[in-house]
């Protein structure tokens, strides 16, 4: 009897039209794929791209060299010198980020008390000469300044969760 | 005694043994049990005011500080019980109340007692939604930084400079909330151990002004190292960062330094990083300096030192700093050697060489036996500031009761209670002569002394005490009269059955008379430059501020053929006066060893790379040697010279005699007389280069001629006038300053200062003219 089901199965292509069914389910469905780059994907506000450095309103660069990002990086790609500036505030004089060696696991932005140094939402970027992997202190300042609106925003959005 | 008694003690179930009357936090900390503490620091007093260390103790009904607990037979002590528990965790509470919460730009932040006792005996939230407190900024110095909002009153600073270091200028004034920690009126802290409130400070109130924000605690790589600047020989931790030194520690050591640091020893290292610092060999051609290769350099040194040793030995002189190590004065004792010459000293500042020139000038006895002295007389030394922790021990001493006396040309701002006996460079050998005659003891003056009731006094006090000693200092090593200064002292000693020493007066000062940098039958420091030689080879020397005679010094090595300065600062008295200089790593980029004022030998290695293109001394005189086709120059490290010094000089030192009472009064003068002191921040040429310790009111007055109000008077010259101080041919223009301090008849014109290059010896006849 088994036997006899199976034959018939096979001779009406059940098992043929039940993966066609699927097909044409997704045939007809809503498209996922994105046409890139003139379409992208949604992203979280906490995704981990590029990293920026931010200032208050007023101008004013929000890190104060307690480098508490250097000592938390996982792949020791943050390099900073501090001293005094001269109105005598904590300032960093070189703050380098090593491109090459960061992991983008975010832990720099989780430990900043200030909520200076981040990672925006860019991830296109290349480096065509070496070098051009370190990220200084005025690249990670004027990316910071570009992207503030949308910093500050991802910013709120995860207050609550931090 | 019932203090040696040995009772047992029950801590969190654990029976402790130890001595009845103990502190309850000693016996625990000896134990390895941590009890949390702010306010406790075992080398000061007992304040008890952080309430940190509350801890049960059984049948007691509250808890109880264990700092201010004595242990008794039987005690139970609970630690980690509720009850301590609670008191701990309210404690902090209180402590964090009006602590505030800036840790990120605290540079205490990760050496935090604070942070860290808050992480393991705090609450994790804060109840507390008042506002704090908030304290003005005030200066005090630029050594230190201050941020009193941080205070949290523990008084550890007030008792360190109340107990330490004698100066009693921090304070706290208000109560309660308002209870604030500062200097009562504005003014810089002016202590030579004022930084050791960095350390003592258990947060960021208070903190180093030179490292300020430049590093954290945690990315410092630690160096043990030795001071550089005074024979106690200090131990230090040498901070590093990527091949930078950031900042110098004390390295607790009891027989040494205790745990304290002078300030000179703690900020000197900004003066690695001097734009002086020389960074490639240089040669003079035709009057100008040229940077060269070091092929050409060594070449040129060597071939020139070579010629004029080939002609005749005898005219090759080598000069090398105490500050040097022990095996760069040992190679540079070797060459000369090689190259003939018996002509090498290390006593720069030394002026008298009368006396036994072999002897090695030691302390002649422990560092930590000077606290347990009854009676001490100081010679021709201002110990505060020459060897500051020295006269810590000095001081503990007097404030056990101990009889200190000094005999000085000037009168000193002592931080114990001292007689000091004051007269003028000559007086200082006629009252010594006095107190000698009063003591029973004999000497061969050719002058008449007077005897008065302060000598027979002075006298009294040193035959009336059990253990006395009497050393000489640093003024004595440059008077013109040491040699006699040193026979009377003798004299005293015997009379007195005392101690007989010097301190000397570089960190290596008692490791280059070891390896035998004194001139056997060749020529001293003094007879080197008053017989100009040919040739030259300095180490580790500016010959404008090191010597005691610099205008000597500068003549005669200006007219010199060839002078090779071993060095590892660019000056302007070297451009004058070298033909090619050797650029040499500096302080905490060599290896090497001192031997300390009590004839400790200690060795540190290097912590950074030599800046630039220098090498370290020992480095450049091995090649230098090989140059020169001497033999013995194979070593391939500083551990090899290290290993033969040892073994040929390293046996115990013993106490000789420097000199005899006898002789003629060399410092007798007819019209003013120099007080030629070394300043404090002034003695060699790193801390020379030390920028902050160069802005401290110490330094900033050092440069001037002091005189007292009547020779003021006599001269018709006022305090603040522009003066210009005559000595022999020299001529330096200095401010005047009237000072009582100052016998008659003397002018206090400082050496190795600005302005001192031109001038004479230390002390000598001089004059005043008006501007």
């Amino acid at each position: 009897m088994k036997v006899f089901i199976d034959y018939i199965r096979s001779l009406f292509l059940l098992e043929l039209l039940k993966g066609l069914q699927l097909t044409g389910r997704y045939l007809c469905a809503k498209k996922f794929t994105i046409q890139y780059p003139e379409e992208r994907a949604p992203m979280s506000p906490r995704f981990r791209g590029l990293h920026a450095q931010r200032r208050y309103e007023n101008g004013e660069e929000r890190c104060i060299a307690c480098k508490l990002c250097e000592a938390t990086c996982p792949a020791l790609a943050i390099t900073i010198e501090a001293a005094p500036r001269e109105d005598g505030s904590r300032r960093t004089t070189r703050y380098e980020i090593d491109l090459f060696k960061c992991i983008f696991c975010g832990y720099c932005e989780e430990s900043c008390p200030v909520d200076a140094i981040v990672e925006s939402r860019t991830y296109e970027y290349c480096f065509e000469n070496r070098g051009e992997n370190i990220m200084t202190k005025e690249q990670l300042l004027a990316h910071g300044d570009k992207h503030e609106v949308q910093l500050a925003k991802d910013l709120e959005a995860q207050a609550p969760y931090r | 005694m019932s203090e040696e008694k040995t009772i047992t003690i029950e801590v969190d179930g654990q029976p402790l043994e130890t001595k009845a009357g103990a502190l309850l936090i000693d016996v625990t900390d000896a134990a390895g049990i941590n009890i949390p503490r702010f306010c406790y620091h075992d080398k000061l007093s007992i304040a008890a005011s952080c309430r940190m260390c509350l801890v049960e103790v059984a049948k007691v009904p509250k808890p109880i500080p264990a700092c201010a607990t004595q242990v008794m037979d039987g005690m139970v002590v609970q630690t980690r019980s509720p009850m301590a528990l609670a008191a701990q965790k309210a404690t902090m509470e209180f402590l964090l109340i009006n602590h505030p919460l800036d840790c990120p730009v605290c540079d205490q932040g990760g050496e935090c007692e604070l942070q860290d006792v808050a992480m393991g005996y705090g609450s994790d939230v804060t109840r507390f939604v008042e506002g704090k407190r908030v304290i003005p900024e005030n200066n005090i110095g630029p050594l230190i930084a201050t941020d009193m909002t941080r205070c949290i009153h523990c008084t550890r600073c007030v008792r360190f400079g109340d107990e330490v270091a004698g100066m009693r200028e921090m304070g706290a004034t208000g109560r309660g909330e308002h209870m604030t920690i500062g200097t009562f009126v504005a003014h810089n802290i002016n202590s030579e151990l004022s930084g050791n409130v960095i350390d003592l400070c258990p947060v960021g109130a208070l903190t180093s002004k030179p490292f300020q924000y430049r590093a954290r605690a945690w990315e410092l790589t630690r160096h043990t190292g030795v001071a550089p600047h005074d024979s106690v020989g200090s131990n230090i931790q040498i901070h590093t960062r990527r091949g930078e030194v950031m900042r110098v520690h004390p390295h607790s050591n009891d027989a040494i330094n205790e745990v304290w640091l002078s300030d000179r020893d703690r900020f000197s290292y900004e003066g690695i990083k001097s734009e002086e610092r020389l960074t490639q060999p240089l040669i003079k051609k035709d009057g100008e300096w040229v940077e060269t290769s070091w092929e050409e350099a060594l070449e040129t040194a060597a071939s020139g030192l070579r010629e004029i040793a080939s002609a005749d030995a005898d005219q090759i002189g080598t000069l090398v700093s105490p500050t040097a190590t022990l095996e760069e004065i040992a190679l540079a004792q070797k060459i000369t050697e090689g190259l003939g010459s018996p002509n090498i000293d290390y006593r720069l500042r030394q002026e008298d060489f009368r006396g036994n020139s072999r002897a090695v000038p030691w302390l002649g006895q422990s560092i930590a036996s000077l606290e347990d002295v009854d009676s001490a007389l100081l010679i021709g030394s201002n110990i505060r500031k020459d060897q500051p922790l020295l006269a810590h021990r000095v001081r503990k001493a007097a404030l056990k009761g101990a009889k200190i006396q000094l005999v000085n040309p000037l009168q000193l701002d002592l931080h114990f209670d001292a007689a000091q006996m004051v007269s003028d460079p000559a007086g200082m050998v006629r009252n010594l002569a006095a107190i000698a005659e009063a003591a029973g003891g004999s000497h061969h003056l050719t002058e008449q002394i007077e005897v008065t009731d302060e000598h027979k006094a002075v006298a009294e006090g040193l035959k009336c005490s059990k253990s006395t000693v009497i050393l000489l200092g640093n003024i004595a090593q440059s008077h013109p009269d040491f040699t006699i200064l040193y026979g009377l002292a003798s004299v005293i000693a015997k009379a007195a059955d005392a101690f007989v020493g010097v301190i000397p007066m570089a960190a290596n000062s008692v490791g280059a008379a070891v390896v035998g940098a004194i001139p056997n039958k060749g020529l001293n420091a003094h007879a080197m430059l008053e017989n100009p030689r040919k040739g030259y080879l300095l180490l580790g020397i500016e010959p404008g501020l090191d010597i005691n005679n610099p205008a000597l010094a500068r003549a005669a090595m200006s007219g010199a053929e060839t002078v090779v300065a071993i060095t590892a600062y660019r000056s302007p008295c070297l451009e004058e006066t070298a033909s090619v200089m050797l650029p040499m790593a500096a302080f905490g980029e060599t290896s090497g060893s001192f031997v300390n004022a009590e004839g400790r030998w200690q060795s540190f290695s290097g912590t950074t790379g030599p800046a630039g293109e220098s090498r370290p001394g020992w480095k450049i005189l091995r090649v230098l040697g090989n140059l020169m086709d001497i033999s013995g120059f194979d070593y391939s490290s500083s551990e090899e010279i290290l290993d033969e010094l040892r073994g040929a000089h390293g046996g115990e030192l013993q106490v000789a005699s420097l000199g005899a009472a006898k002789g003629k009064i060399r410092s007798a003068v007819t019209g003013l007389a120099r007080i030629g002191e070394t300043p404090i921040y002034a003695a060699d040429a790193l801390v020379r280069r030390a920028a902050s310790l160069q802005e401290t009111e110490e330094a900033r007055d050092a440069a001037v001629a002091r005189v007292n109000p009547s020779v003021a008077a006599d001269a018709g010259l006022l305090d603040g006038e522009k003066v210009a101080v005559v000595q022999g041919e020299g001529r330096a223009e200095m401010v005047l300053k009237v000072d009582a301090n100052i016998p008659d008849g003397c002018v206090w014109v400082p050496a190795a200062v600005p302005g001192s290059e031109s001038l004479g010896d230390q002390f000598g006849e001089l004059s005043l003219e008006k501007v």
